[in-house]
């Protein structure tokens, strides 16, 4: 199909990382039912390192694979590079997203920061709240169709 | 090689041998302009005249009734744009319509709600039909035209044309409908219908893409879109597509001609389908469950979103469609599915499969047993269906 590019359609029809995790340390959700996307990742965190993550994401093909592409970017990665994921890093990696779909890529960044927000306040860890915008900010979708 | 299963035929149709062997002559051998006074010319000119004649018979109109324009939507702009003007001239600036109309209606009459026109969208309620009382009910003395669809485009309701045509006329109100879903698939005569207006597209039931026409009743004014030279009785300007038009006149023939057998047909692989498909827990079948085109299918599978099923169908072949915001290129699902009441989290899930004769019962087994697979998959990674399961969010079908 050429709405997406290979990449995209490899890791929409054999995602990886795609699961739960039971005793993960962090849990990221964003996006809502109400605008057809809606992510979840899941982190496991050693010595500041994300040892394993999970996805499970209701939503489109592009969100599908954006999730898969992101949790591929940040395992076994150190957290404050993890941080430093954009979405146009996520979609430069799946060789581009139709304009309309780069939300898909916006949001698996934000699941991501969640996730690993919520490991920081389970732990107590301190962090610069600058960091961590308010993502439903970004779920203000105009109509310019 | 992965096999094809063409279950979209609402958005376009596979051409029929016949229409394809209309159209053939019309290129190199009788390629002439009707305009022209020469033998070529009027070789060509005979073959609109015959095509019009004929198309004219099939929905029981006269020749002279028939305007053959680029297709469904510029049949829709040029009919409801017509009637409104000529209601304005008599200071008539009411307009009654309903709200799942094809977007060809919907956008020409938010324009003319900015030039001043007000416009009654009928709720069409979560069964996706209205009655001829709502109508009644909604006209005033300053409506100047009902446009309604025959049969709509998504979910296939059947609307009541014939009885909504009959208060139109005692009320002495232009009634246009946009029958593109309609024509070629079930039983309409424009006559006994009362219809004043009708739009039609061709590849709709087999014919060429880009060609359809205008039925516009003796005695209702008609002014031109597109100003030009004076074809079609000075109504749409434009040399005329003879190939396209003598193709859907083949393609309108044979629809017609095998209209009874394509229905019970069409009815018996749908019902089979449908009943195949309710079998997923929390599905929803959407539209009329009476008065239902005989080719539609129209399902909601809550938990799941409708472009990733689509993808998913794709790569086992089968060709669908859905009401999701992602395949619409918008951020909102579709607003028929909206308007009857769905909420978009449900409408985000939707899955439409419009059949045609082509379609064989094994084509029909395949689907039923390959659509709960996808589902179940898409429904194990979502988490809006893990929060339906877990009761953290309340199951809405």
């Amino acid at each position: 199909m050429a709405l997406y590019s290979e990449k995209v359609m490899d890791h929409f029809t054999n995602p990886r990382n795609v699961g739960k995790l039971d005793d993960a340390d962090g849990i990221g959700e964003v996006g809502n039912a109400k605008c057809g996307d809606i992510m979840k990742i899941y982190i496991k965190v050693r010595d500041g390192i994300i040892v394993d993550v999970k996805f499970n994401t209701f939503g489109c093909g592009s969100a599908i694979a954006s999730s898969s592409m992101a949790t591929e970017m940040i395992k076994g990665k150190p957290l404050s590079q993890a941080l430093e994921l954009t979405n146009k890093a996520v979609a430069e990696a799946l060789d581009g997203l139709p304009a309309h779909k780069m939300h898909c890529s916006v949001l698996a960044e934000e699941a991501i920061r969640s996730a690993i927000k919520d490991y920081y306040d389970r732990n107590g860890i301190a962090y610069d709240k600058a960091q961590f915008p308010d993502p439903h900010d970004e779920e203000e979708h105009t109509d310019d169709d | 090689m992965t096999r094809t299963v063409y279950v979209d035929n609402a958005a376009t149709t596979a051409m029929s041998d016949a229409a394809i062997a209309a159209m053939l002559p019309y290129f190199k051998e009788t390629y002439g302009n009707p305009s022209s006074l020469h033998t070529v010319g009027q070789v060509a000119k005979e073959a609109l005249d015959g095509a019009r004649a004929r198309i004219a018979a099939l929905v029981g109109a006269k020749p002279n009734e028939i305007y053959f324009t680029s297709g469904g939507s510029e049949a829709d702009n040029q009919a409801i744009r017509a009637a409104a003007y000529n209601g304005l001239a008599k200071g008539k600036k009411h307009i009654i319509s309903t709200a799942f109309e094809h977007h060809a209606v919907l956008h020409t009459l938010k324009k003319l709600e900015k030039e001043g026109f007000e416009v009654t969208y009928l709720d069409v309620h979560s069964h996706g039909n209205i009655t001829s009382e709502e109508v009644a009910a909604a006209i005033r003395p300053d409506t100047a035209l009902v446009t309604v669809m025959y049969a709509n485009n998504e979910v296939g309701s059947v609307l009541p044309i014939r009885r909504i045509g009959e208060v139109c006329r005692q009320r002495k109100v232009t009634f246009h409908t946009d029958a593109v879903q309609a024509v070629g698939h079930i039983p309409v005569n424009v006559v006994d219908d009362n219809i004043d207006m009708m739009s039609v597209s061709a590849h709709k039931f087999h014919g060429p893409k880009g060609v359809g026409f205008l039925y516009c009743r003796s005695g209702v004014p008609l002014k031109s879109l597109i100003e030009g030279g004076a074809q079609e009785r000075k109504r749409r300007a434009g040399t005329e597509n003879i190939a396209g038009i003598c193709g859907m006149a083949a393609a309108l023939a044979e629809a017609i001609g095998n209209m009874q057998a394509n229905m019970a047909k069409e009815r018996a692989l749908r019902d089979k389908l449908i009943a195949g498909l309710s079998a997923i827990p929390h599905s929803r079948l959407n539209g009329d469950g009476k008065n239902r085109l005989p080719a539609n299918v129209n399902m909601c599978f809550e938990g799941i979103e409708g472009e990733s099923l689509l993808l998913l169908l794709d790569a086992k072949g089968i060709c669908a469609s859905s009401g999701s915001a992602c395949t619409s290129g918008s951020l909102d699902p579709s607003h028929v599915l909206l308007a009857l009441g769905l909420p978009h989290e449900v409408a985000h899930g939707s899955l439409r499969l419009s059949l045609s004769e082509y379609n064989t019962e094994e084509e029909i087994d395949y689907i039923i047993a390959e659509v709960p697979k996808i589902v179940e998959y898409l429904r194990n990674i979502s988490p809006v269906w893990e929060a339906l399961e877990k009761g953290e969010r309340p199951h809405l079908i």
